[in-house]
């Protein structure tokens, strides 16, 4: 068992079998070949971070994972068993959702019509469907009881909310409505500390929940302080995956920089990125 | 793993307690709500000696309100999709002109003229509706086309079948009819005579209807106008349909992202405002007995300011249908009462403007207090 930190609690079961596995995926737009063999798998109950720095082919990776682009090569199993996803709604169907930087929440809707957005429940009267509002607030003030948000009432617009409570909202919402896997692509890029540590707090709950989450980031610190394993992402390829406690800061940003230039680099900085 | 379970209920200090009273008064209605207040009082105050205030008067500004919150509704609707419809007032012609055509000139039943026209119409407003969401294009702009296109459809038709702009005897041929009372019709007569009989409202006192009441009952405008905005109100703001129709408005993109048909939505929601304008062109021409080349101009306009005057927002996501009937029910008021507090008529515009940039003004303020928006 690894040391425990602030926003890292317990270690996933090691010999569990991967919900997702991709297997040396390739993708090539035309004559670019954006990614060039990528593996990664996903277990339930941790955290993998995906590291790389700006046109390693993160983005172009999750979205092959979570069925925006087809794979030009490589295997995807789900759960064991070979898949192909057609479109975006398949992946989200099997249980992979994704949570974008500029997420799906709508600021002028109160928490709980964004908690439910396209999954509303319904209770009929006279024949008639209806919203079930009650209902709707009631697992809403519920739901965000346990991700440590409290709201004033389920009507209080997600605009008053913080960027990182919005994150948490759109989080605690895809866990609920049944994700397995939690693609979270770059969700404290544009936060300040408080909120990043709101959001990373998050992640660790869902991830002891059992669901697996994918981290996306840039940021070497808010990944070791969450994740459980990281794959490096460089021009296209993977460079390795680590265990928690197997590598540090340093070489996680060397293989991201892919070299020797940042080793340089850190040196005239003294170590501030 | 051992602090699992942390004291959650605490309260974060940087969230004000709001008091029961300003919450009930932090709504999308409150313009709308201030506005009306305001109007009636300053009538009350100015004009209560002019007739304005007794059963003939009221008849008469709520018909003209009523005429509003049709129209207003399908609006503001729309408006909270996320789209604008400039082809109301065209629609409003086209729509009293097929009638006409269809029921005067070719001589079909009442009933089959009014249902291929509404039909007809809202197939329009699909067209509108599909051509929005496929190309992408702002609906002002594809509206404003129609607003065009419908008006001139609606003054070349009868100049060719029957050579002039207004076809009239409607009335004639709607005698009997099963549908036509439906929007040309009066309910509560009997009640009106028996509160006359009572004395509690005006008879004439000579001429041929002399001891009858001079309002005879309610016409069916109104009876559609509450009927569209309690529908309205209840299919935003109490179905799921209704969530779909804030989310298309608020960000279409992130609506799609949670699997919201946003497109269905749009389009059904051009379809509702053309039924709307149909709706009120029915009426329309079923009380005038005619239909006019010219009728529902500038319609669209006086739809949006009543649902802009309500509270919504005019880049869509955010509204109310009640607010929107209260923004029609002040316009209705002041340009009627206007006229019963003698004021000179063109001053209507001076009022109005004043009374949307204070309600536009009033209605943003609440708006940041909701969402935080900054």
């Amino acid at each position: 068992m690894t040391a425990e930190t602030k926003f890292h609690h317990g270690d996933p079961l090691s010999d569990v079998k991967p919900i997702i596995e991709m297997r040396n995926i390739e993708k090539h737009f035309g004559r670019v070949i954006a990614l060039a063999g990528v593996s990664f798998d996903v277990k339930p109950g941790e955290c993998h971070c995906l590291l790389g720095d700006n046109g390693a082919g993160k983005s172009t990776f999750i979205k092959t994972m979570s069925g925006v682009h087809k794979p030009t090569a490589g295997e995807i199993y789900f759960e064991g068993k070979p898949l192909h996803f057609e479109d975006p709604r398949d992946a989200i169907a099997a249980g992979i959702a994704t949570v974008h930087q500029h997420l799906a929440m709508i600021p002028m809707m109160s928490v709980s019509r964004n908690f439910f957005m396209g999954n509303e429940p319904t209770r009929k009267v006279a024949g008639l469907s209806f919203l079930d509002k009650k209902k709707a607030d009631a697992i809403t003030m519920e739901e965000m009881r346990k991700m440590g948000i409290n709201l004033r009432g389920p009507d209080q617009a997600v605009g008053t909310l913080s960027g990182g409570e919005r994150q948490t909202v759109a989080i605690a919402r895809a866990v609920h409505f049944g994700a397995k896997i939690l693609i979270l692509d770059e969700p404290t890029s544009a936060l300040g500390v408080r909120q990043t540590s709101n959001v990373l707090a998050t992640i660790d709950r869902v991830r002891k929940q059992g669901v697996g989450v994918v981290f996306i980031s840039h940021n070497v610190r808010h990944a070791l302080a969450v994740g459980d394993r990281f794959t490096v992402l460089n021009r296209g390829k993977t460079l390795g995956t680590a265990k928690r406690g197997e590598i540090s800061s340093e070489e996680l940003q060397d293989l991201m920089a892919g070299g020797q230039e940042l080793a340089q680099l850190e040196g005239s900085l003294g170590g501030t990125v | 793993m051992s602090n699992a379970a942390q004291p959650t209920a605490k309260t974060d200090e940087r969230i004000k307690d709001i008091s029961a009273f300003r919450k009930a008064l932090i709504r999308p209605e409150l313009g709308g709500i201030v506005g009306t207040i305001a109007v009636f009082t300053f009538f009350l105050l100015f004009a209560f000696d002019s007739g304005m205030f007794n059963s003939q008067g009221v008849m008469n500004w709520s018909t003209v309100s009523a005429q509003f919150m049709i129209i207003a509704v399908g609006a503001c609707l729309l408006m909270i999709a996320g789209e604008f419809d400039l082809s109301v007032g065209s629609m409003i012609g086209f729509a009293g002109m097929m009638i006409a055509i269809f029921s005067v000139t070719y001589g079909w039943p009442v009933w089959l003229a009014i249902i291929i026209t509404f039909v007809l119409c809202t197939a329009i407003g699909a067209l509108n509706g599909w051509i929005v969401v496929r190309t992408g294009l702002p609906s002002f702009i594809v509206t404003l086309a129609f607003l065009f296109i419908l008006r001139g459809f609606t003054i070349f038709l009868p100049q060719v079948i029957e050579r002039k702009t207004i076809i009239g005897g409607i009335i004639d041929v709607s005698e009997g009819d099963w549908l036509a009372p439906v929007f040309g019709g009066k309910i509560f007569g009997g009640l009106f005579t028996w509160l006359a009989d009572a004395g509690m409202i005006a008879t004439f006192e000579r001429g041929t209807k002399a001891g009858q009441p001079v309002v005879d009952g309610i016409p069916m405008l109104i009876v559609w106008a509450i009927i569209l905005i309690i529908f309205g109100h209840v299919l935003l703001t109490k179905t799921k349909f209704g969530n779909w129709i804030f989310a298309a408005g608020g960000d279409a993109e992130a609506a799609r992202n949670s699997g919201v048909p946003v497109n269905r939505v749009k389009i059904l929601m051009f379809m509702f405002t053309a039924f709307c304008a149909t709706v009120f062109a029915v009426c329309q021409v079923m009380e005038f007995g005619s239909a006019g080349a010219d009728r529902g101009l500038l319609k669209e306009f006086e739809a949006i300011i009543a649902v802009v005057i309500g509270g919504a927002l005019l880049t869509g996501g955010y509204g109310s249908v009640l607010g929107a009937a209260l923004g029609a029910l002040i316009f209705g008021v002041v340009q009627q009462g206007l006229f019963f507090a003698g004021v000179e008529s063109s001053l209507f515009r001076v009022f109005l403007g004043v009374i949307l940039l204070g309600a536009v003004i009033l209605n943003t303020y609440i708006r940041r207090m909701i969402t935080g928006e900054r």
